[in-house]
């Protein structure tokens, strides 16, 4: 049990680190990393957001009918990043001013429906609560470190603290146009020593149906995931009846041999 | 009408959603690979940001104003906007064949744009009447079209060329995107 806990932990940090492996959740990686304090503040909104969902969710994955899954998991995020939103907007003013709409628009973070649908409900409330722990913890950690390199090329500085000159600093870094730039060089360098990254297929695949890479995703694979979700559904259903016959087949083979042990 | 027009320009071109907002950067580096797909990208996203910011935009001012309910609005138009979706989706398929045949297959992945929702929220945030609302969500919508377009008509181009190994793929989308996003700064100086 507690082996399994600090292996979700060691799994979201390193071995699926949803920004630098699974590639999820790009567009507050991009938008808020323009200095490291900015970065671990939204990761660690985000960590809060996914603890309580994988917890919440998973508790209540027996609750919750199959049909209406998303919706159901959309109201508990929503409602959770609505409660974080007040927390900030309440206790830490400049963070939710630096953060601005990128607080509410944790709700459509890939990361987070993601580890519901692919983790939390199918598992236990434990487990569930570690992943939620080591995916937040591995978001905050990459949201961190981009930050820090944009902030120490951009503004020359690191958590705040000036350590290069301002006649150094290339202020394109912490523009737009960084963000996309320090992305680049970094999935190209994953490509080059070949580390496990969505973008060069070496990623473990996801148990989400489209293999939740968003980064190659087009809309034409909408139309085979449902068809992916459909013959899986149909199969468990066989299952089930083929199931279910050999049950009754059995209980009259049982019945079969009382009552002729009866006779007998 | 002057303010209205400065609206769309200022949404469209120079605070450009995905270039300088980072929102809807998923369809904007997935569907991209060749003009035609992005193209209709591109429509379904005019077509459900303008519906999706009228009707937030209604909502907002005259339900959760009235009642006090400010602070339920993320969950509010997140709900709306996966509804309005499904709608359109229906009402599509059955009134309209041949808009569902060109726009069915991008509408499911809409919903999950954080463009939409980006849009809706920015609305409260500007204060923006209804109308407004309206005109923000066209021009922001537009600018998505006018960037993923032009991204993609660069990357058919790319398929071409001799890019270094390490930057296959993403890398070089990305940086291409990089330097779009400094040509979008060009405009910073319109308003």
């Amino acid at each position: 049990m507690n082996n399994k806990c600090t292996e979700r932990l060691f799994n979201g940090i390193v071995k699926e680190n949803p920004t630098f492996v699974l590639m999820l959740g790009m567009c507050p990686t991009l938008a808020v990393t323009t200095s490291a304090v900015n970065g671990a503040g939204m990761g660690l909104s985000t960590t809060l957001v996914l603890l309580f969902s994988n917890m919440i969710i998973s508790a209540m994955r027996k609750i919750i009918p199959d049909r209406v899954r998303i919706p159901a998991y959309i109201v508990i995020v929503a409602t959770l990043v609505t409660i974080v939103q007040l927390l900030l907007q309440a206790y830490v003013p400049s963070l939710y001013s630096a953060l601005g709409i990128y607080i509410p628009l944790i709700v459509v973070n890939c990361i987070i429906l993601g580890r519901a649908e692919s983790y939390a409900s199918k598992n236990g409330v434990a487990e569930s609560t570690f992943d939620g722990i080591g995916m937040g913890l591995g978001f905050t950690v990459a949201l961190t470190c981009i930050g820090l390199v944009r902030e120490i090329l951009g503004s020359g500085a690191v958590f705040g603290h000036t350590i290069i000159p301002e006649n150094y600093h290339i202020a394109i870094f912490v523009l737009a146009p960084g963000a996309f730039f320090v992305l680049s060089i970094l999935t190209a360098l994953q490509n080059k020593f070949k580390a496990p990254s969505a973008t060069n297929g070496s990623v473990p695949q996801s148990k989400l149906a489209c293999g939740g890479n968003c980064m190659s995703c087009t809309g034409s694979s909408c139309m085979s995931n449902h068809e992916v979700l459909e013959t899986r559904k149909r199969q468990a259903e066989e299952e089930a009846l083929a199931a279910k016959k050999a049950e009754v087949a059995r209980k009259e083979a049982e019945l079969k041999t009382a009552t002729s042990k009866k006779d007998e | 009408m002057k303010e209205l027009l400065l609206i769309a320009i200022g949404s469209a071109l120079v605070n450009n959603v995905v270039l300088s907002q980072f929102l809807g950067l998923c369809p904007f580096l997935g569907v991209s690979k060749n003009v035609k797909t992005s193209a209709g990208m591109g429509a379904a996203v005019i077509f459900v940001i303008t519906i999706a910011s009228f009707v937030t935009s209604l909502i907002y001012k005259s339900v959760l104003v009235g009642l006090n309910l400010e602070f339920l609005q993320t969950i509010v138009f997140i709900l709306v906007i996966a509804a309005l979706v499904q709608f359109v989706e229906m009402f599509l398929k059955k009134s309209m064949p041949a808009l569902y045949e060109a726009l069915g297959v991008y509408l499911p992945l809409i919903t999950t744009n954080c463009a939409v929702l980006g849009v809706a929220l920015t609305n409260v945030q500007k204060d923006y009447n209804i109308l407004e609302s309206v005109v923000n969500g066209v021009g922001i919508s537009v600018g998505f079209t006018i960037a993923i377009i032009m991204l993609a008509g660069v990357r058919e181009r790319i398929e071409y060329n001799d890019v270094p190994h390490s930057f296959k793929g993403s890398p070089i989308v990305l940086i291409t995107s990089g330097l779009m996003a400094i040509a979008f700064f060009g405009f910073s100086g319109l308003i």
